[in-house]
C-alpha cells in the first residue's frame, strides 16, 4: 500500500516537473504585466516608475470619458468588429457549401489549397499589397479609368474605410474560417441524402433540409464564441491598411492606445483604455463561453 | 448516389464551379499582382501599367536587393526567431499538455491551471504594461525576448490536451503495468501519437512569429534589431502621405522602389508558402480534432 501510494506521488511529482515550465512562462510574461494596470488609477511618471507614481483614482477614466475620441474609437471598433463576426460566419458557411457540391476531388482540393493562401500572409503584406492594388495607380483603378471612371483613392475615403476594412478581412480568412463547417460537412451521414435523392428531393431541397441542419449546430456554436471578440476589431489589420484621412471612421481602440500611449507617450490613459477593454472584453468572452456551454454543450478542454 | 443529369442541374453545377474559381481567383491575384511588379521594370510599375503579368521582364529588382544588406539582416533575424519560438514552444507545450489532459484523479489541480491558463488567454495587462515589464526584463533587441514575448499559446496548449484526451488510454495502461514512468510514456507513446498536432502547433508557431511586426517594431531600437516583417514594414508606410495631393503621392511613389519593395514582399511570403500547403492535411485534422469539442 506505502508503496502504491508512493509511486503515485512521485507521479504527480513528474507532472508538477512537466506543467513548470509552461507555468513560469505564464507567469512571467502573461501574469506580471497584468499588475501593470495600477498605471491607470496613477499619473504615471516613467522617471518615478510604478511605485512611487502618485494615485489619482479614476481620473483617467473620467477624462477618458469626456473625449470625443474614445466614443468615437469604441463606436469604430465595434462597427467593423460586429461586419467581421456576422461575415466571417456567413461567407465560409456559403462557400463550404458550394464546395460540398463539387465532386471533383482534384478541383475540390486545388480551391481549398489556394483559399488557405491568404489567411498564411501577414497583414503588413496583405495591407502593403491592398494599398497598392487600391491606390491610385493600382490595377483597380486602371481598370475604372479603361471603363471611363475616376480613379478612386479606396483607402483614403473615410466612408468607405469600414466596408473595405470588413470585406478585406473576410477575403482574408474566409477560406480558413471554412475548415470547420468543411469538417462538420464530411460528418453529415451519406445515407441521409441517397434516401433523399430516391424521394426526389432536388439539390437545393437537400442543401436546405439535410445539410444546412447538419451544419446549424456548429454555425451557432462559432457565432456564440465569436460575440466575445466584439471589442476585437483587428489591431494588426487596421494599423497597416488605415491612415489619418481615416480616422473618424477606422481608428479602433488597439490602434489609438499604441499611439497614444507609445508614440505620444500617455502611459496612463492609455493603460485606463487598455484596462476598460479589457474588461468589458472578458466579460463579453465570458458570457459567451458559458452560453455556448449551456446551449451547444461546447467544452474549452 | 445517381445525380440527375438535367440540363438546369449542370448549369447550376456551372455556376457553382465558375464562383468558385473565381473565389480563388481572387486570392490569387493580388500576390500575381506583386509578383509581376516585382519582375517588371521600373518605368513600367512606377507608371502604374502593370496588371498581373511583368512588363519589360527584367531580374533588376532581385539583384539589387543582393546589395541590400539590411534586407538580409533582417531576414535572419526573424529565421532565428522562429528557430528559438519553436524550440521553446513545441517542447513546453507538450510537455504541459500532457499532465493537463489527465483526469483530475490522476492530476489534481489540471482544472484549476487550465482555468488560471484560460484567464490569460482572455485577459492581458494591455500593450503599456507588457511593453514596460519586456523592457525591465532586458527583453528589447533580445531574439529570445521576441520568441517568448507573446505570452504562452493558451490557444495552441488547449489544441493540444485535447487531443491527447482523444489518445486511447489503454495504450498508457499497458505501459504502466510494465512499469514505465511519466517521461517515458510521453516521449516514446503519446509524442510518436501527436504527430498532427505537434505539426498545426508547430505551422501556427512558424506563421505567427514569421508574420508578426508590432513585437519587433515595439521590442526592438534600430533596424539591424528588427525582423523581416517590421522591416517591410518601415519600407512600406515610410512616407507619410497623409497630408499629401495626388501628384505628390505620385512623385514620392516615384521615388520609392516600387518593384524592389515588391521583391521584398515575395520574398518574404517563400517561407510560409513553400510550408503550407504540406502541413494542410495535418491543420484541418488539428483544428477540427483538438479546437471544436461537442
Amino acid at each position: 500500500m506505502g508503496k502504491k501510494v508512493n509511486i503515485l506521488h512521485s507521479r504527480a511529482g513528474a507532472y508538477w516537473i512537466m506543467v513548470l515550465p509552461a507555468l513560469l512562462w505564464m507567469v512571467l510574461i502573461n501574469i506580471v504585466p497584468m499588475f501593470g494596470i495600477v498605471m491607470a488609477f496613477q499619473d504615471f511618471n516613467p522617471g518615478k516608475g510604478m511605485l512611487r507614481s502618485e494615485f489619482v483614482g479614476l481620473e483617467n477614466f473620467e477624462y477618458m470619458f469626456q473625449m470625443k475620441d474614445v466614443s468615437q474609437i469604441f463606436t469604430n471598433t465595434i462597427v467593423i468588429a460586429v461586419g467581421k463576426l456576422l461575415l466571417n460566419v456567413f461567407v465560409p458557411v456559403v462557400f463550404a457549401l458550394l464546395l460540398n457540391e463539387i465532386k471533383n476531388v482534384f478541383f475540390k482540393r486545388c480551391v481549398q489549397t489556394i483559399v488557405y493562401l491568404p489567411h498564411f500572409i501577414s497583414w503588413v503584406i496583405m495591407g502593403g499589397i491592398l494599398l497598392d492594388v487600391f491606390g491610385l495607380y493600382g490595377p483597380v483603378n486602371m481598370m475604372l479609368s479603361a471603363f471611363g471612371a475616376e480613379r478612386i483613392a479606396f483607402f483614403r475615403i473615410s466612408s468607405l474605410f469600414r466596408t473595405l476594412a470588413i470585406g478585406t478581412d473576410v477575403w482574408k480568412e474566409f477560406g480558413f474560417n471554412a475548415v470547420v463547417y468543411l469538417a462538420a460537412l464530411t460528418g453529415i451521414s451519406p445515407s441521409l441524402y441517397e434516401a433523399a435523392a430516391i424521394d426526389g428531393a432536388s439539390r437545393w431541397q437537400r442543401m436546405w433540409h439535410i445539410t444546412l441542419p447538419g451544419l446549424k449546430p456548429i454555425i451557432v456554436l462559432m457565432t456564440i464564441l465569436a460575440l466575445g471578440n466584439i471589442l476585437n476589431a483587428g489591431f494588426d489589420q487596421i494599423y497597416n491598411i488605415y491612415n489619418q484621412a481615416v480616422y473618424s471612421t477606422g481608428d479602433i481602440i488597439d490602434t489609438w492606445v499604441y499611439r497614444v500611449g507609445l508614440n505620444d507617450l500617455q502611459y496612463s490613459l492609455a493603460t485606463a483604455v487598455g484596462l476598460l477593454k479589457s474588461v468589458v472584453g472578458f466579460l463579453l468572452i465570458s458570457l459567451s463561453y458559458t452560453i455556448a456551454y449551456k446551449k451547444a454543450n461546447y467544452r474549452i478542454f | 448516389m445517381v445525380e440527375k443529369k438535367t440540363a438546369g442541374h449542370i448549369a447550376v453545377q456551372a455556376i457553382f464551379v465558375v464562383i468558385l474559381v473565381l473565389l480563388a481567383l481572387s486570392c490569387l491575384l493580388p500576390l500575381l499582382y506583386n509578383l509581376a511588379v516585382s519582375f517588371s521594370s521600373k518605368e513600367a510599375a512606377e507608371a502604374g501599367l502593370v496588371s498581373f503579368w511583368p512588363i519589360g521582364f527584367t531580374l533588376k529588382a532581385y539583384q539589387e536587393i543582393m546589395g541590400e544588406s539590411a534586407f538580409f539582416v533582417s531576414f535572419f533575424v526573424s529565421v532565428k526567431r522562429v528557430a528559438v519560438a519553436l524550440l521553446i514552444t513545441i517542447p513546453t507545450l507538450t510537455m504541459a499538455a500532457y499532465p493537463l489532459a489527465k483526469s483530475r484523479q490522476e492530476f489534481a489541480p489540471r482544472n484549476i491551471i487550465l482555468w488560471i491558463f484560460v484567464f490569460c488567454m482572455l485577459f492581458s495587462g494591455g500593450t503599456i504594461p507588457w511593453y514596460m515589464v519586456m523592457k525591465n526584463y532586458g527583453l528589447i533587441n533580445n531574439i529570445v525576448g521576441l520568441a517568448v514575448c507573446g505570452g504562452i499559446p493558451v490557444f495552441n496548449l488547449i489544441l493540444m490536451v485535447n487531443f491527447f484526451q482523444d489518445i486511447p488510454k489503454e495504450l498508457e495502461e499497458a505501459a504502466m503495468v510494465d512499469g514505465a514512468g511519466a517521461w517515458y510514456i510521453l516521449t516514446h507513446i503519446i509524442v510518436p501519437l501527436s504527430k498532427p498536432v505537434i505539426a498545426t502547433i508547430a505551422l501556427f508557431t512558424i506563421v505567427t512569429h514569421w508574420n508578426d511586426f508590432f513585437q519587433g517594431l515595439v521590442l526592438s531600437t534600430g533596424e539591424k534589431y528588427y525582423p523581416l516583417q517590421t522591416y517591410i514594414k518601415q519600407l512600406i508606410f515610410q512616407v507619410d502621405t497623409s497630408t499629401m495631393t495626388a501628384e505628390q503621392i505620385k512623385q514620392a511613389s516615384m521615388m520609392s522602389n516600387t518593384t524592389m519593395n515588391a521583391a521584398k514582399i515575395f520574398i518574404s511570403m517563400i517561407p510560409v508558402l513553400c510550408i503550407y500547403p504540406f502541413l494542410q492535411k495535418y491543420f484541418v485534422t488539428g483544428i477540427t480534432l483538438g479546437g471544436v469539442k461537442e
